[in-house]
């Protein structure tokens, strides 16, 4: 039996590396990968959970994230795909015409 | 027995995970994604769930990796190679991470968590694992699992639409 501190510090362990990647990469895909490290990093808490508590809804709620992370990828790439379409931007800081 | 691969999967997942952050090759940083879910999937069925677990490699690394490497080919990698790879915001990023760690360190300092309830089935029994969150699935979260259904043919149209090459007005 692996005790529940062991997922939550495996899941708080791949949410800050993944957190350190969106806030430090520069490269919007490599932000879009670190954002799905993130999601799985609340699955593993999730699915850690389930097995304490011997509850299914911990896994249902699992199922749910990889539906929003699909969608979240999806949507994502479009938008890196219609960016990249007039000329190469694959860094964020480049897309600035709406900032302030 | 079973915790020394629960450490085995933890570290490859930490590992891999690090190394995808920092890679200035996109293509290489998708790659060792997939092995991060590969490990992942392997601690999902420690933890019992074979169905997530067998999601994660079906639709994570079959799927939704995929669909990254085929949006990497349409772009251009080598110019993204040699270009600056981090931003210049480390005094942020600093404080950031001191207080989700310091968050993080209070929360499993102070939880006590009672005494882990025991499944009522095992490997092999009946109902098996994939029984059993289809039973709630679709019974105790049948609207959420519409609502999930409605946000993936949103997410599908927008998609189409935003990748489109001319919007027809």
């Amino acid at each position: 039996m692996i005790p529940m501190t062991h997922f939550l510090v495996l899941g708080a362990i791949l949410f800050l590396i993944g957190a350190a990647g969106v806030l430090m990469r520069r490269n919007a895909i490599i932000i879009l990968l670190s954002i799905e490290l993130m999601l799985n990093a609340v699955n593993v808490t999730f699915v850690g959970f389930s097995r304490h508590l011997a509850d299914m809804t911990g896994q249902v709620f699992g199922i749910f994230v990889i539906t929003v992370a699909a969608c979240e990828a999806a949507v994502g790439l479009a938008i890196l795909i219609a960016l990249n379409r007039d000329r190469t931007m694959v860094n964020v800081d480049e897309v600035n015409l709406l900032k302030w | 027995m079973e915790i020394y691969f629960f450490y085995m999967f933890a570290g490859g997942m930490i590992l891999t995970s690090l190394l995808m952050v920092t890679r200035a090759n996109v293509i290489h940083a998708a790659l060792l994604l997939v092995l991060t879910f590969f490990f992942l999937a392997g601690v999902f069925v420690l933890a019992g769930a074979e169905f997530l677990a067998a999601v994660q490699i079906l639709l994570y690394a079959g799927g939704i990796m995929v669909l990254y490497l085929f949006s990497i080919m349409l772009m251009n990698v080598e110019v993204a190679v040699r270009m600056r790879q981090w931003h210049r915001q480390g005094v942020v990023v600093f404080v950031a991470a001191v207080l989700l760690g310091l968050e993080i360190w209070a929360v499993l300092g102070e939880v006590e968590f009672a005494a882990p309830k025991q499944w009522e089935w095992s490997l092999g029994a009946t109902p098996g694992n994939v029984e059993a969150l289809g039973a709630v699935l679709y019974t105790k979260f049948l609207f959420p699992f519409e609502v999930a259904s409605v946000l993936l043919l949103a997410a599908m149209i927008g998609a189409i639409v935003l990748a489109k090459r001319t919007i027809e007005r």
